[in-house]
């Protein structure tokens, strides 16, 4: 009775594991907008992975890109709210803030 | 315990308290996000200096700097109404009018950004900006040197500001910057207030500097010392004509469409017509629309929306942006080189 409990316990314990792991194996990741700036500055990303920009200010916040590598323009979005883009080429992908100009980072895109 | 043990200790607390208080007050000065900082920064290559801001007090006030020797930078930015001039939008050549306010450049070296669309980033950037700009002083760069050197009196000044430099664009633009960096706000009610001195400004005052930050969503992006986010927004000002569409111009993103820098709201009561079309006379209008969050709702910021203020509440709105105007500095025009 008490190993059965100790093997669900087990079970659901890499359940748990499995699921906070899985979106970085798919390359997941996510970069905070906080304090009128992004929280990671430069960005390591693979092609094919989806990185999701989240609002964490009291005001409203962009997200774009005029790089040659990868251009985007994700538009205006409210605290709480995230917008997410997936990467395509290779290369450097500068990152801005429409709004706040001295908001800015990059990501670097291997294959 | 005898009485002059007594009195000494009664000094010594009132040592102590008045010290605590002090030490209080200037930590507190230095800790306030809405308290400027004494000085505006300058970059390495452009420390300030008495002889860089003396140079550049003469090429701001110099008509010479204008194609037809008519207009200086202080014609449009004009220490007497506010570093501003009174216009709803600025006065170009030949007294074309044009489509823009002439912003205060008070306060402005603590900008990160410069210009209504942001397209200039620095102080040095801008300064020669206007200068050459066809509708405004219209003067080419190559002609304005030329005309610089031969007048005898600036060689010493430039060279005084920028020994072994000479008389050229990067000099002009540097020493106009250094000038910029002095032309900053006073000490207003709200400074004081912030400082202690709880009589500085009114209770109403008071009240509209909480509106301010909550109800009224000002400080969404007028934040800070300075009272700017250095951001772009589009607040759906009404247009007649051709719609400006400001920051797109060099952002070429929709949400920049009609985006415009948001500006200081320091020494606000000497700066009047107010927005970057000049379309309001009174900081009331200003006030009503942002309670109707706006009236041209292309492509609005997504921060604007309706307020519901009370006319109590404008009142007190109103109470507050006045009590950010100091007593303006005295300015001194300077004799012009010859």
């Amino acid at each position: 009775m008490i190993s059965r409990s100790i093997s669900a316990i087990r079970l659901s314990l890499m359940a748990v594991l499995l699921a906070v792991a899985m979106p970085a194996l798919a390359g997941d990741q996510t970069v905070g907008q906080a304090k009128k700036a992004f929280t990671v500055g430069v960005l390591k990303a693979k092609v094919g992975d989806t990185i999701t920009f989240r609002n964490d200010d009291e005001f409203a916040h962009n997200v774009f890109s005029l790089s040659d590598v990868q251009s985007f323009d994700l538009g205006s979005y409210k605290k709480g709210e995230v917008r997410t883009v997936k990467l395509t080429k290779p290369g450097t992908i500068e990152v801005e803030c429409a709004i706040h100009p001295e908001m800015k980072m990059k990501i670097e895109v291997t294959k | 315990m005898s009485n002059s043990f007594r009195s000494q200790r009664v000094s010594l607390s009132l040592i102590l308290l008045f010290g605590f208080l002090v030490i209080g007050s200037v930590i507190a000065a230095e800790t306030d996000p809405w308290l400027r900082p004494d000085a505006a920064p300058a970059p390495p290559e452009n420390q300030l200096t008495p002889a860089r801001v003396q140079l550049g007090q003469l090429l701001f006030f110099d008509p010479r700097l204008s194609r037809k020797s008519t207009m200086s930078c202080a014609s449009c930015h004009n220490p007497a109404l506010g570093w501003s001039d009174g216009l709803p939008t600025a006065v170009g050549f030949e007294m074309h009018t044009l489509p823009r306010a002439t912003p205060t450049i008070v306060n402005t070296s603590f900008n990160s950004i410069q210009m209504w669309d942001g397209r200039k980033s620095t102080l040095e950037d801008q300064a020669t900006g206007p200068i050459e700009a066809a509708g405004e002083m219209n003067l080419p760069l190559p002609e304005l040197i030329e005309r610089l050197k031969s007048i005898p009196g600036y060689a010493s000044k430039f060279e005084a500001a920028y020994p072994g430099m000479g008389i050229t664009a990067v000099t002009v633009a540097r020493g106009l910057a250094s000038f910029e960096r002095t032309v900053l706000s006073t000490e207003s009610p709200f400074d004081r207030w912030r400082k202690g001195d709880e009589k500085a400004v009114s209770a109403s005052a008071k009240h509209g500097f909480e509106l301010f930050q909550d109800k009224a969503k000002c400080a969404v992006c007028h934040m800070g010392y300075n009272f700017t986010d250095n951001g772009f927004h589009n607040i759906g000002l009404k247009e007649e004509g051709t719609p400006d569409v400001g920051r797109f111009a060099q952002r070429p993103l929709k949400s920049m469409h009609g985006a415009f820098k948001t500006p200081t709201l320091r020494d606000i009561g000497l700066t009047a017509p107010y927005m970057r079309n000049g379309s309001y006379k009174t900081l009331m209008e200003v006030v009503e629309h942002y309670d109707r969050g706006g009236d041209d709702k292309t492509n609005l910021d997504i921060n604007m929306v309706p307020l519901s203020l009370t006319a109590s509440e404008k009142a007190d709105l109103v109470a507050f942006l006045e009590s950010l105007t100091g007593v303006p500095a005295d300015v001194r025009v300077p004799a012009l080189p010859h």
